[in-house]
C-alpha cells in the first residue's frame, strides 16, 4: 500500500481517526507520519522516561496516625551523604547515584518500587556469595523450618529431629558470624 | 586483530549453531546488571572513578578465559570509529547507550561473541550472554556461573532487602533481563499477536518489535522479555517467560498451518514476490529488506524454498543495516546510496548460495 500523502513510499503507519463520529483510516509512510505529527522520533525513550519521572514525583502519604515522623527531612533536603544526590534530582532523572542512595531514600522507595515491579518491594532472588553476608544461612534456616513443620505434621519424628539439629547448628553459625561482625 | 574479526562477519560464531525450536526462536539472552559497592554509578561517577572501573577490567580480565568462551578481548569505545561502534550495536554485542558514554566505556567480548561484558554502561557492569534458539534455562545457568566468577574479584553493590542495586529502579533486585527473540510472521500477518500482547503484559512480560515499540514489528521479529526484576527469583522469571514463549511457538505453528490451509496460494505468492524483490531488486530500503527476508525465511520454514539456508537470513538481517553496509563499502553512504548497496549485497549473497 502506498502512502496517501506523498504517494511515493510504502505506507507503514496505519491509524484510525474518529471525527464527528465518523471513522477515517489513514495510511501513511513513517516520514509523512512524523511530518504530520502522528509520531515522534525517539517516542519510546521519551514516554518511558516521562512515565518514570511521573512515578517518582510522588508525595508520600502521611503516616497512619496523621503525623510526619520527626526524623524525616523535607523532600528537597533529603540528600545522599555518599554521592550528594538529592531526592529531587533522583525524582527528576529517575536514576540513583550510588548504592548508598537506596538506604538514604529507603522510606520513599516502597511506593515507587511497588508501581514498577507489580507490588513487589523485596528481593527474592540470587544472593552473592561474599556480599550476601548471612542471608544464605537465614534463607536456609527459613526453608528448614517450614520443612520441619511439614515433617511434624506428617509425624515423621526421626527426620524432624535431624532437621532440628541442623537448624540449631545454623543458629550457632549465625550467632558466631554476628558476634564476629560487631 | 580480534576487533577486525568482530567487524567482518555479520553473524557471530555462536549463531551458526542450531538451537531448539530455531525455526521460530532466533536467540535467547540473559542480561545481568551489576555494580561495584563503593563506587558511584556511571550516571554520576567522576572521570577518575570511571577510569578506575575500566582499568580494573583491563588488568583483571583481559585475556582471561571462562569455560568454553575462550579469551575475552577488551574493546574500548574510545578506540573505535563511529561506523565500528554502529556495527557492534547492529550485532547486539554492545548497546547504543554504551556508545553515548564513549570516553571511559568498553566491552569485554568473548571470542565466539556469545558473551559480552559491558563496562560503564548505565551500570558499571552489564553481563550479556546469548544462546541460539530457545535455551533460556541454559543461558541463565551459564550467566549465573559467569556472575559467580566475576563476584570472586568484585565487591558487588548488594542489599538484603533490595537485592542487586542498580542505577535505575526498574532493574533492582535480580538485575536480570531475560529475553527471547522470535520470528512470528503468521501471528503478525493475522494480527493475532496484537490481541495476545495485553495478556502477556499482565504476567509482567513485555512484547516489542526489534525496531522499536508502537507500530508493527518490521520483519515480524519480536522480543519477549521480563519487566519485573524484584520479588521473584531468577528461576521463576525464566519459568514464566518460558511458558509464554512455548505458547507463542505453538500458536505461531498453528497459525502457519491455518494460513497454509486457508490461503496457501496467497501465502506462496507473497513469499515468492518477496524472494523476487530480494533476487532482482536494485533499490531496497531497510524496512522492505526486513519484510522480504522475513517472508523468505517463512518460505524456507514452510518448504516452499529449499535451496537457501536459513542462516543467510540472520546474516542478511544484520549485514543490511546501515553500519554494516558502510563498513563493507569502506565509506560513508547517504541513505539512497545505502538502498542501492543493500540491494546489490542481497543479490550477491543469494546468488552465492544458489551456486553452491
Amino acid at each position: 500500500m502506498e502512502c496517501q500523502r506523498c504517494h511515493n513510499r510504502a505506507a507503514t503507519v496505519h491509524l484510525t481517526q474518529l471525527m464527528n463520529g465518523e471513522k477515517t483510516e489513514v495510511h501513511v509512510c513513517e516520514q509523512c507520519a512524523k511530518e504530520k505529527g502522528y509520531m515522534h522520533d525517539h517516542e519510546e525513550n521519551f514516554t518511558l522516561n516521562d512515565l518514570l519521572t511521573g512515578l517518582f514525583n510522588f508525595e508520600p502519604k502521611q503516616s497512619p496516625n496523621g503525623q510526619q515522623t520527626g526524623t524525616q527531612q523535607p523532600k528537597e533536603q533529603l540528600k545522599c551523604p555518599k554521592c550528594g544526590l538529592t531526592f529531587k534530582e533522583f525524582a527528576r532523572a529517575g536514576k540513583f547515584g550510588c548504592a548508598e542512595c537506596y538506604k538514604t531514600f529507603d522510606e520513599r522507595l516502597n511506593p515507587i518500587l511497588r508501581r514498577v515491579h507489580s507490588g513487589n518491594t523485596h528481593h527474592d532472588g540470587k544472593i552473592p556469595r561474599r556480599e550476601g553476608g548471612n542471608l544464605h544461612l537465614r534463607r536456609q534456616k527459613d526453608q528448614y523450618k517450614s520443612e520441619l513443620q511439614r515433617l511434624i505434621e506428617q509425624e515423621e519424628f526421626e527426620e524432624a529431629a535431624k532437621l532440628r539439629d541442623e537448624i540449631r547448628s545454623l543458629d550457632d553459625q549465625l550467632q558466631d558470624r554476628e558476634e564476629g561482625e560487631s | 586483530m580480534s576487533l577486525q574479526q568482530f567487524m567482518n562477519e555479520a553473524i557471530s560464531p555462536w549463531m551458526k549453531q542450531d538451537g531448539p525450536d530455531s525455526d521460530i526462536v532466533l536467540s535467547s539472552r540473559i542480561r545481568l546488571a551489576r555494580n561495584f559497592s563503593n563506587i558511584p554509578f556511571p550516571t554520576i561517577s567522576s572521570e577518575d572513578n570511571l577510569e578506575k572501573v575500566l582499568n580494573f577490567f583491563n588488568e583483571e580480565f583481559r585475556s582471561e578465559s571462562f569455560r568454553d568462551y575462550k579469551g575475552f578481548e577488551i574493546v574500548k569505545m574510545s578506540d573505535l570509529q563511529p561506523i565500528e561502534k554502529r556495527v557492534l550495536v547492529e550485532k547486539h554485542l554492545i548497546s547504543p547507550h554504551l556508545t553515548d558514554n564513549s570516553e571511559h566505556s568498553a566491552s569485554l567480548i568473548s571470542q565466539n561473541e556469545q558473551v559480552s561484558i559491558m563496562i560503564n554502561e548505565e551500570d558499571h557492569i552489564r553481563i550479556q550472554l546469548y544462546f541460539p534458539g530457545f535455551q533460556l534455562d541454559r543461558a541463565l545457568e551459564q550467566a549465573s556461573q559467569l556472575d559467580d566468577w566475576l563476584e570472586e574479584k568484585i565487591d558487588y553493590a548488594f542489599d538484603e532487602k533490595r537485592g542487586y542495586l542498580t542505577a535505575c529502579p526498574t532493574n533492582v533486585g535480580t538485575g536480570m533481563r531475560a529475553s527471547v527473540m522470535m520470528h512470528l510472521p503468521a501471528l503478525a500477518l493475522t494480527q493475532q499477536i496484537n490481541r495476545m500482547t495485553p495478556a502477556i503484559n499482565q504476567l509482567g512480560l513485555v512484547v516489542r518489535g526489534i525496531y522499536g515499540e508502537g507500530s508493527e514489528a518490521v520483519g515480524s521479529i519480536f522480543q519477549i522479555s521480563n519487566q519485573i526484576t524484584l520479588g521473584k527469583s531468577e528461576e521463576d522469571i525464566v519459568e514464566d517467560l518460558h511458558s509464554v514463549v512455548k505458547q507463542l511457538i505453538d500458536q505461531e505453528r498453528r497459525a502457519r498451518q491455518t494460513l497454509m490451509h486457508r490461503s496457501g496460494i496467497q501465502l506462496e505468492d507473497r513469499i515468492f514476490r518477496s524472494y523476487g524483490v530480494l533476487k532482482y531488486g536494485r533499490i531496497i530500503e531497510s524496512k522492505e529488506a526486513a519484510k522480504c527476508l522475513s517472508d523468505l525465511r517463512l518460505g524456507i520454514d514452510l518448504g516452499f524454498i529449499d535451496h537457501v539456508p536459513k542462516t543467510i537470513l540472520n546474516e542478511l538481517m544484520v549485514l543490511t543495516q546501515p553500519g554494516f553496509l558502510q563498513q563493507y563499502a569502506k565509506e560513508t553512504l547517504s541513505p539512497s546510496e545505502r538502498d542501492i548497496r543493500r540491494a546489490s549485497l542481497i543479490r550477491e549473497r543469494l546468488q552465492l548460495e544458489n551456486k553452491e
